[in-house]
C-alpha cells in the first residue's frame, strides 16, 4: 500500500473510502498449499489436448472438439485493442495440466477427499461441508434456513475436488457437477449447449480455452424448477507456473431460476500466472440466471510483480421470451483484468443486467464491461458500471450496445461512473453504441468524478447540505449495486459497501 | 512492420495517380508528410478508427462521379457583409473572389507563400497535422498536407471588421479537390471564418489553427448540400493560454462526410467548443470524429453534436476526451445525440472518456431514439398538424447544437435555412 500512501489525494475524498480501497488490496489470501502435485509436460501441442482429454476420461467427440479449437487458435493471434499493458506471454512456458497427486483415484464422496485440499477450501472460508452456512457470514443465523444453503463445486488448479450437496439437488431435479463428470454423464446436453453461446473459435484466449479447458462446473435446472438453493464455484489456483483454464455451462431451462456465485484466489507469486475462462449461459423461455462474481485472484505486489493475467469470456444468451440474467460483479484482483460479461437478448421482452464495481490498485490494470446486443424485441437492458482507480492503476469501462433492426421498442440505459483516488492512475470509457432502429431508445452516460444532478437538487430543496446531499445519493446508488449480490458475498462485500463517491461532487 | 497487403497496395495505387507539386519553402513538409502516408497507409475497412466509415471511396484513385446540385436559393451567408475568397473545385478564383486586403488581418495563397523564404505559414504548415497522427492516425490529414493544390494563410493580427468567407463551389462532376489552410491568431486577436459550399465531387481540407494566448476564432462552416459529393476534412488547432476556439458544422445530406477535430488545448484556462448540427435523409452517411486533449490547467471543453435522420440515413460519433495528468480542474463535456425519423435510420457512436488527473469534472453522453411522442401529442392536441409538429420538435432538437454558434445573426440564418429545407422536405 506504500504507492497509495505516497499518493497526493484529492480533497473531499472521504478518508474512508481511501482506507476501504487499501483494505482491499492487502491480500489475504496469497499463501500456497504445500501439497503433492501431478502435472502434464510443460508447453501446449496436440498431445498435451489428447492428454488432458485422456486424464479426463472423455469420449471421442471431446477430444475431436478440442482437437478442432487448437487447430483454429494456431491460426489466431492474440488481441491487443483493450487498454493493458503486459510482457508477451509465452504460452510455451505454462503448464497447461496439474492435479494433487491424491485426486488421481477420484473420490467418490466428500469424505474421501485428500484432507489438505479440505483444508485449503476451510481456510479460503470454503469449507467442503455440507453444512447450513457458510462460516463467518454475519447475519446468516437470521436467514430462514431454506435460503442458507449454498452448494459448492471447487476447483483446485486443473481439477474440480469435489461437489456438495449434489444428492439434494438432484431431488430437485437439478444437474449440478464438475464439467468432466457432465462430458460423461450427461453427453446430450453438452454436446447440445457447448459452444452454442460462446464459439470455439471466439476469441483467442476463448479458443484457447476451448482446446484446453480441464474442468469448471456444469449446471441444468429443469423446466419450472426453481435451484433449492444458490449454487457456487470456487477457483484456486495453486500451482506455480500453471495456467487454469475451466469452463462453466449453465442451462436455465424453461420457467426455471438459479443464482449462481464465483468466488476466486490464488497464492502470491513473482511471476505472472495465466487464467482464461469460459462461461456459457443458456437461458430458456422465461427463465431467470443470477450470475455473481467477487473476483480476487492475486493482484501482483506494488511494484506490478506477479499476479494473475485474467483473460475471461463470459457470455449470457436469452434464447427464449422474456428470458432474464443479471451479472454482478466485484473486481478486485487480477494484475491484468480482460472480461466482458455479455448478454445476447434473443427472446422478446429478454432483459439483462449488469452491475459492476472493478476497483484497481497499484500496478493493476482492468479492461472490463459488457455487451448488451438487443435482437429481440421489446428487450431490456441495464448497465451500472463503477470503476474505482487508486495508486497507479488504470481503469477501463469497455461496452457494447447494440440494437438491431428487429429490437423494436427496445431499452437501454447505461451508466458508468469513475472515481480516482491519486494522481498517478487513470480512468477511461470506450463505449461502443450502435441503433438500428428507432423506436427503440439508448441513453448512456459517464462521469468521472459527478453525481446525478436532478437527484441532488431534489436533496437540496428540501433543506440537505450539498455534501449530506451527495452521500445520501451515492450511497443508495452504491448500496444498490452491492445489494444485487446474493448475501452468501457479503462477507467480501462489505468491505466495499464502505467504499463511497462521496468525493466526487464538483 | 509492413503495412497489410491489402492497404499496401491501396496506398499504391492511390500514390501513383498523384505528383508532389512544386514546393518551395513548403517541400520539406510535403516530402515528410508523404513518407508519413507510406508509412501508415490510407485508411481500410478493418481500421478500428474506420469502424462506422468505410474510407473505399476516399482513397480511390478514380473519383466517383457527383452530380452538381441546381438550387434556387441564394449561397449560405450571402446576406452578410464578408470578405469572399473562392474556390472553385478546389482551385482560388481570383475573379469571383474580394480583395483580400483587410485590416487587422493578411491573407496569402499557399502557393505565393511557397516563393517566400521566410513566412510564419511555413512553420505551421503540416507541423499540426503531425502532432495530430498521434495517439490516433489520420493518413488522409497527411496525404492532404503533401498534395494539397490550393488553400491560404489567414495571419489574424488585430481584429478585423467582417468574417472571412471561404466559398468552396463545385463545377465539375468528376472533381477531386485537396485544399489546405493554414491560420495564425495572434495575441489579443479575434477573428470569425465562415466556410460554406460543397467544393467538388470528392473533396479533402485540411486546416491547421495556432491561437496564441488570448487570441479567439470562431469559425462556422455549412457543408453544401450536392446528395453525390464525398468529404474528408481535418481540422488542427492548438489554444495557447485563455484563447477560445468556437466551431460549428452545419452538414446537410451529401453521400458520404467524415470530419474530423484534432484540438489540442496546450495553454492553461483555454476554452473549445465544437459542435456540430446535421440533417441526413436518404443515402447519407455523416460520420463527426473528434478528438480533444487536455495537456493544460483548467481549461474547458464542449462537444455537441445533434443528428437528424431518416430514409436510411447512418449517422456516425466518436468522441474522445484525453485528460493528462496534469491537467488538473479540467472540465470536459461532451454529448452526441440523434433522433431516428424512421426504422431505416441508425446512429453509431463511440463516446470516449480517458483520463489520467484526479480533479477534473468529465463526462458524456449519448442519447438515440425516435421523437418524443407525449410531446408530439401535445402540439397536436393544441391544433398543430403532425408534419408542423414533428419539424417543430426536429428544429428544438437541433438548436442545442446551433445556439454553439456566438454570432446570433449568423445563428438565426442557420435556423431560418434549417426550417426551410425541413418544410420542403415535406
Amino acid at each position: 500500500m506504500a504507492a497509495l500512501d505516497q499518493t497526493q489525494v484529492k480533497d473531499g475524498v472521504d478518508q474512508e473510502t481511501v482506507d476501504a480501497v487499501a483494505e482491499v488490496s492487502t491480500y489475504k489470501y496469497g499463501w500456497e498449499t504445500d501439497i503433492e502435485m501431478e502435472y502434464a509436460p510443460k508447453g501446449l501441442t496436440t498431445d498435451i489436448v489428447r492428454l488432458i482429454s485422456e486424464k479426463n476420461e472423455e469420449p471421442e467427440w471431446m477430444l475431436n472438439w478440442r482437437l478442432e479449437a487448437y487447430d483454429r487458435w494456431l491460426q489466431k493471434e492474440e488481441p491487443t485493442w483493450a487498454m493493458v499493458d503486459y510482457p508477451e506471454i509465452d504460452f510455451q512456458d505454462q503448464y497447461y495440466y496439474a492435479r494433487p497427486k491424491s485426486m488421481e483415484v477420484k473420490p467418490k464422496s466428500l469424505d474421501e477427499v485428500d484432507p489438505k485440499l479440505l483444508e485449503t477450501y476451510k481456510k479460503l472460508g470454503i469449507p467442503l461441508k455440507e453444512q447450513m452456512i457458510l462460516a463467518g457470514v454475519e447475519g446468516a443465523e437470521s436467514m430462514p434456513a431454506e435460503g442458507r444453503k449454498v452448494a459448492v463445486d471447487a476447483v483446485f488448479d486443473s481439477v474440480s475436488v469435489g461437489t456438495t450437496f449434489q444428492a439434494e439437488l438432484k431431488k430437485a431435479g437439478v444437474i449440478f457437477c464438475s464439467i468432466s463428470e457432465a462430458i460423461k454423464e450427461h453427453p446430450e446436453l453438452v454436446k447440445k449447449y457447448l459452444g452454442s453461446v460462446v464459439p470455439v473459435s471466439d476469441n483467442f484466449y476463448a479458443t484457447l480455452n476451448s482446446a484446453v479447458f480441464s474442468d469448471g462446473s456444469f449446471v441444468y435446472i429443469p423446466p419450472g424448477v426453481r435451484c433449492p438453493m444458490e449454487l457456487s464455484t470456487y477457483f484456486r489456483i495453486n500451482a506455480e507456473n500453471t495456467g487454469q483454464f475451466e469452463r462453466t455451462l449453465i442451462i436455465a431451462d424453461k420457467g426455471s431460476y438459479v443464482s449462481y456465485l464465483e468466488g476466486c484466489t490464488a497464492p502470491a507469486r513473482d511471476i505472472a500466472q495465466l487464467h482464461a475462462a469460459v462461461v456459457e449461459i443458456i437461458i430458456e423461455e422465461d427463465a431467470e440466471v443470477k450470475y455473481s462474481t467477487v473476483q480476487n485472484w492475486y493482484p501482483g505486489d506494488e511494484n506490478g510483480k506477479g499476479g494473475i493475467y485474467n483473460f475471461v469470456t463470459k457470455r449470457a444468451d436469452c434464447r427464449g421470451d422474456r428470458a432474464k440474467i443479471m451479472w454482478t460483479q466485484v473486481e478486485t484482483g487480477s494484475a491484468v483484468t480482460w472480461k466482458y460479461p455479455s448478454c445476447i437478448l434473443r427472446g422478446a421482452e429478454s432483459q439483462g443486467e449488469f452491475y459492476s464495481i472493478a476497483i484497481a490498485n497499484n500496478m493493476q490494470q482492468a479492461d472490463t464491461g459488457t455487451k448488451m446486443v438487443h435482437l429481440g424485441k421489446n428487450t431490456k437492458s441495464r448497465i451500472v458500471s463503477k470503476g474505482i482507480s487508486a495508486g497507479k492503476a488504470q481503469n477501463t469501462y469497455r461496452g457494447l450496445v447494440s440494437m438491431h433492426p428487429k429490437a423494436k421498442n427496445s431499452r437501454n440505459f447505461t451508466q458508468c461512473d469513475s472515481l480516482l483516488i491519486g494522481d498517478k492512475c487513470g480512468a477511461h470509457t470506450v463505449p461502443y453504441i450502435e441503433v438500428k432502429n428507432n423506436s427503440s431508445r439508448v441513453e448512456h452516460e459517464a462521469t468521472t468524478s459527478k453525481v446525478d444532478d436532478e437527484q441532488l437538487f431534489y436533496c437540496r430543496q428540501r433543506g440537505i447540505g450539498e455534501e449530506d446531499a451527495v452521500a445520501l445519493v451515492v450511497n443508495g446508488f452504491c448500496k444498490d449495486v452491492l445489494q444485487a449480490l446474493p448475501m452468501e458475498f457479503a462477507m467480501e462485500a462489505q468491505q466495499l459497501v464502505a467504499i463511497s463517491l462521496e468525493g466526487s461532487v464538483g | 512492420m509492413g503495412l497489410p497487403d491489402v492497404k499496401q497496395s491501396a496506398t499504391e495505387a492511390r500514390l501513383a495517380a498523384m505528383t508532389l507539386p512544386e514546393g518551395g519553402c513548403l517541400k520539406a513538409a510535403r516530402q515528410a508528410a508523404l513518407s508519413r502516408v507510406q508509412t501508415m497507409g490510407l485508411p481500410g475497412r478493418r481500421d478500428e478508427y474506420w469502424k462506422y466509415t468505410r474510407p473505399d471511396t476516399l482513397i480511390s484513385a478514380e473519383v466517383s462521379k457527383a452530380s452538381v446540385f441546381a438550387s434556387d436559393e441564394a449561397p449560405m451567408f450571402n446576406e452578410f457583409d464578408r470578405l469572399r475568397i473562392v474556390f472553385v473545385d478546389g482551385v482560388y478564383d481570383a475573379e469571383a473572389s474580394d480583395d483580400l486586403s483587410l485590416e487587422g488581418v493578411r491573407i496569402d495563397r499557399i502557393a505565393d507563400i511557397c516563393c517566400q523564404d521566410i513566412h510564419w505559414a511555413k512553420d505551421l504548415y503540416g507541423v499540426l497535422e503531425a502532432r495530430g497522427q498521434s495517439p490516433v492516425q489520420r493518413p488522409l490529414a497527411a496525404f492532404n498536407t503533401a498534395f494539397a493544390q490550393d488553400g491560404v494563410a489567414i495571419h489574424v493580427t488585430g481584429k478585423p471588421s467582417k468574417p472571412i468567407n471561404l466559398v468552396y463551389v463545385h463545377s465539375d462532376e468528376m472533381s477531386d479537390a485537396i485544399l489546405h489552410h493554414v491560420i495564425r491568431v495572434e495575441a489579443g486577436a479575434e477573428a470569425t471564418i465562415l466556410e460554406n459550399g460543397p467544393a467538388a465531387s470528392r473533396f479533402n481540407k485540411c486546416m491547421e489553427i495556432d491561437i496564441a494566448d488570448t487570441g479567439k476564432l470562431h469559425l462556422v462552416r455549412a457543408q453544401g448540400r450536392d446528395h453525390e459529393r464525398r468529404a474528408a476534412t481535418h481540422l488542427f488547432a492548438r489554444l495557447g493560454t485563455e484563447s477560445t476556439f468556437k466551431s460549428f458544422t452545419l452538414t446537410v445530406n451529401g453521400v458520404l462526410t467524415r470530419n474530423e477535430a484534432v484540438i489540442e488545448l496546450t495553454g492553461d484556462d483555454a476554452i473549445a467548443h465544437i459542435a456540430g448540427a446535421c440533417v441526413g435523409d436518404g443515402d447519407f452517411h455523416h460520420d463527426d470524429t473528434v478528438f480533444i486533449t487536455h495537456d493544460a490547467v483548467n481549461c474547458e471543453s464542449r462537444q455537441v453534436f445533434k443528428k437528424v435522420l431518416r430514409n436510411g440515413a447512418t449517422g456516425v460519433f466518436q468522441g474522445k476526451i484525453l485528460v493528462k495528468a496534469d491537467a488538473q480542474k479540467t472540465d470536459g463535456y461532451q454529448i452526441s445525440q440523434s433522433l431516428l425519423l424512421d426504422d431505416d435510420s441508425q446512429f453509431l457512436a463511440k463516446p470516449e472518456l480517458e483520463i489520467y488527473a484526479d480533479d477534473v469534472i468529465c463526462s458524456h453522453g449519448s442519447t438515440t431514439g425516435a421523437i418524443d411522442e407525449e410531446a408530439l401529442f401535445y402540439l397536436r392536441s393544441r391544433g398543430v398538424p403532425i408534419d408542423d409538429a414533428t419539424d417543430l420538435l426536429t428544429l428544438a432538437f437541433l438548436a442545442e447544437a446551433v445556439d454553439e454558434v456566438e454570432d446570433t445573426a449568423v445563428a438565426e440564418a442557420i435556423v431560418a435555412r434549417l426550417e426551410g429545407w425541413l418544410s420542403r422536405r415535406r
